[in-house]
């Protein structure tokens, strides 16, 4: 197989902060250097694209010396956190920007499945629709005749297609838009599977058919996914990004492994200092082990003890405290609250410590990220902690008895008792 | 495999020719300039009453507003023209121009949704911006000639003259002048938006210094020397004065005057060229 995409050494750089008249002035210099023959001197500096850190650098690479190849007829996997480069990799590969150095060297004709509905406009029907958004996508439009029937079905708004789409509903707008980007035939193909929208049913039709494309017809395929299971199922090969570097590459299998490693490093509270320089401050959330050692992780049917670190610049009186612990979907488990159980909570100007405990904890093993929320006395809300700290809940005996293949049979444990009266 | 290699059918870079223009590629696109066209000329009217007619009024009572002000308040003399018939012609043209320009001008800002998504050779948005606005300008022809007609028929030795062949020649002028000047301007808002501020007055300025109501030689006559010298030449002036003469048969004309405004034209079209170009490739980055 021959390579069809080749990128090398491409880099993006952006600027952080407004576009104002400081960028009048780099502007300038930058073209004095240009007309002098000199390399551009922003080029130099800039920050390693990780969100949380603080920087003090004006500029930052969202992307950094990204080099691979794709075959022809490979589906290529690119998986990565949020914000780890996915997006811009793909914009530059879709010529929407151009990258600040390297070049991609294509042989095929990129078309990207990113963005559904661009260019719909509101007062033109249906059909006519299909025919902008169609050439807007890069078909022509005897391609687009061609297939017309087939796009009008797959959309299921066959009864509209004469219906300015103003008229129409978001989803029945969705399901339009993705009905033409979907057959699109170009030689490379850009899948965001993000954007699988619209109801339940339209969904797996759309994954399906972006399951189709990938697979059955041989196309060569980039696609982005958040979801391993279809990662998995389609793709030959897996390029793994974080902070704008491509961390690691090679078979599907491997590459996934390592992203969910990724994803399991969380037991550390990450929290930027108190810029905002807010009267309360959560400064760090833990639990401890039975050694005492700072820790996330509990196992299920201990005893959970979550200490919260709080600054305070003055002293709170009758301060709110609530805390949420959330599923895996994000879904609300439970929620925590000092005035539920009507205890009164203080703050004294300095550290305070606040320990929240649970007798036994009655979840299956899995991550459970917290929300802690504090108001002060006129229910004002002063911090907020979201997501940023995890429970790590491991296998455990909570019926003391040994065994541990009662887990899978309950969502979450309870204590009970059984017998004959 | 290995000579194959090389054949890259495109390369996405930062680097870029300095008029980097595809013809190839245009031509691939050229439904969607259409379908644009379309949008354009279709879509403007959609759920009004008058629906095209819209077209024909806003020239017409442009024209009257004109005739009554300048040719009634301020007695600007038109040579013998019907003031009305004068005016409406130096608006239809000034007009084209006027759409041009405004319309490229927004090329970035206005379709930074679309652009932020998908690429096609961003040439197609002023391209149809020119070309649907060059539908309506033959639309407002029309109500000119029957203008026209009428004041023939009612009596007005009114007649137009060879240099009438010249027409689609000024008819290019008039869209390169727009779209050169229109494709610098929205290449420069896309960081810094106070063109676009300028632009909303300047363009009402620049027809009073066009010669839009009233003909070249009263101002030759009337106005300080500097301010005649801007007018004539001006290369607007020198369209709006052509048109009128090709048509009308008064005021003037010169062949060094046609000469120098399509240079003018071409130039500030290359000017714009490279401008954009330079710009089209990662403006989204900063708009």
């Amino acid at each position: 197989m021959s390579v069809i995409l080749k990128a090398e050494n491409i880099s993006k750089q952006y600027r952080l902060g407004l576009v104002g008249t400081g960028s009048f002035t780099h502007d300038v210099n930058r073209w004095w250097h240009a007309i002098r023959g000199k390399e551009d001197p922003y080029l130099k500096v800039g920050a390693l694209n990780d969100r949380s850190m603080k920087t003090s650098e004006e500029y930052v690479w969202a992307l950094q010396d990204i080099n691979f190849e794709v075959k022809d007829g490979e589906v290529l996997g690119i998986i990565g956190k949020n914000g780890a480069g996915k997006s811009t990799l793909l914009k530059l590969l879709s010529r929407v920007t151009s990258p600040t150095t390297g070049v991609i060297k294509t042989k095929g004709r990129i078309a990207s499945l990113l963005e559904v509905g661009t260019g719909f406009h509101p007062e033109l029907t249906g059909k006519e629709n299909i025919f902008l958004n169609g050439a807007i996508l890069g078909m022509n439009k005897s391609e687009i005749a061609e297939r017309l029937e087939e796009i009008i079905e797959f959309s299921g708004c066959e009864m509209y297609i004469d219906t300015p789409v103003k008229r129409y509903s978001s989803g029945m707008r969705v399901r339009l838009a993705f009905a033409v980007a979907a057959h699109l035939e170009p030689d490379i193909l850009v899948i965001d599977e993000v954007l699988a929208v619209g109801d339940a049913e339209f969904q797996k039709k759309a994954i399906g058919k972006m399951q189709d494309i990938s697979k059955g017809e041989g196309r060569t395929v980039l696609f982005v996914s958040h979801n391993m299971v279809s990662v998995q199922q389609l793709c030959t090969r897996c390029i793994l990004m974080e902070n704008g570097r491509i961390k690691t590459e090679g078979p599907t299998q491997e590459i996934i492994d390592e992203y969910l490693k990724l994803n399991d490093e969380t037991d550390s509270f990450k929290r930027t200092e108190n810029t905002a320089l807010s009267p309360v401050f959560i400064k760090d959330v833990y639990l401890l082990s039975p050694k005492k050692i700072k820790t996330n992780k509990v196992q299920c049917g201990h005893e959970l003890n979550i200490f919260i670190e709080i600054s305070a610049s003055e002293e709170q009186g009758n301060i709110r405290m609530e805390i949420g612990i959330d599923g895996k979907r994000g879904e609300r488990l439970v929620y925590l609250s000092n005035a539920l159980i009507e205890r009164k909570l203080t703050l004294n100007s300095g550290v305070n410590i606040v320990q929240v405990h649970i007798d036994k904890v009655p979840f299956l093993p899995g991550t459970y990220p917290l929300t802690i929320r504090i108001s002060n006395e006129s229910g004002k809300e002063v911090d907020k902690v979201q997501n940023n700290f995890k429970i790590q809940v491991e296998e455990g005996d909570f019926f003391n008895t040994g065994k541990l293949n009662v887990l899978s049979k309950s969502k979450f444990l309870m204590e009970h008792d059984i017998f004959k009266i | 495999m290995k000579a194959n290699d090389e054949n890259w059918l495109y390369e996405i870079s930062s680097k870029h020719a300095l008029i980097d223009l595809n013809f190839a590629e245009l031509w691939r696109y050229r439904d969607l300039l259409f379908l644009f066209v379309k949008r354009d000329i279709v879509t403007v009217y959609k759920q009004t009453i008058l629906g095209p007619l819209w077209f024909f009024i806003q020239p017409l009572f442009t024209s009257i507003v004109f005739t009554l002000v300048f040719n009634g308040l301020g007695n600007i003399s038109t040579g013998g023209i019907p003031p009305l018939l004068f005016n409406l012609a130096g608006i239809t043209a000034w007009n084209y121009f006027r759409v041009c320009l405004t319309g490229t001008s927004n090329t970035f800002r206005g379709n930074q949704n679309i652009f932020g998504k998908v690429y096609f050779p961003r040439l197609i948005m002023p391209l149809s911006v020119t070309i649907s606005n060059l539908l309506k300008f033959g639309i407002q022809l029309l109500i000119l000639i029957c203008v026209y007609i009428y004041y023939t028929a009612t009596g007005h030795s009114i007649t137009p003259n060879l240099y009438l062949l010249l027409f689609p020649i000024y008819v290019i002028m008039m869209a390169l002048l727009g779209m050169g000047a229109g494709m610098i301007i929205s290449a420069f808002t896309t960081k810094y938006r106070d063109l676009q501020v300028l632009l909303g007055f300047v363009v009402n300025l620049l027809m009073y210094m066009s010669a839009v109501p009233y003909p070249l030689a009263e101002a030759k006559n009337k106005f300080p020397s500097f301010v005649s010298d801007f007018v004539e030449f001006n290369p607007l002036t020198q369209i709006i004065e052509g048109f009128r003469f090709m048509i009308l048969n008064t005021g003037s004309f010169s062949w060094f005057g046609v000469t120098y405004t399509f240079l003018f034209s071409v130039i500030l079209f290359l000017v714009g060229m490279i401008v954009f170009n330079k710009t089209e490739k990662s403006f989204i980055d900063t708009i």
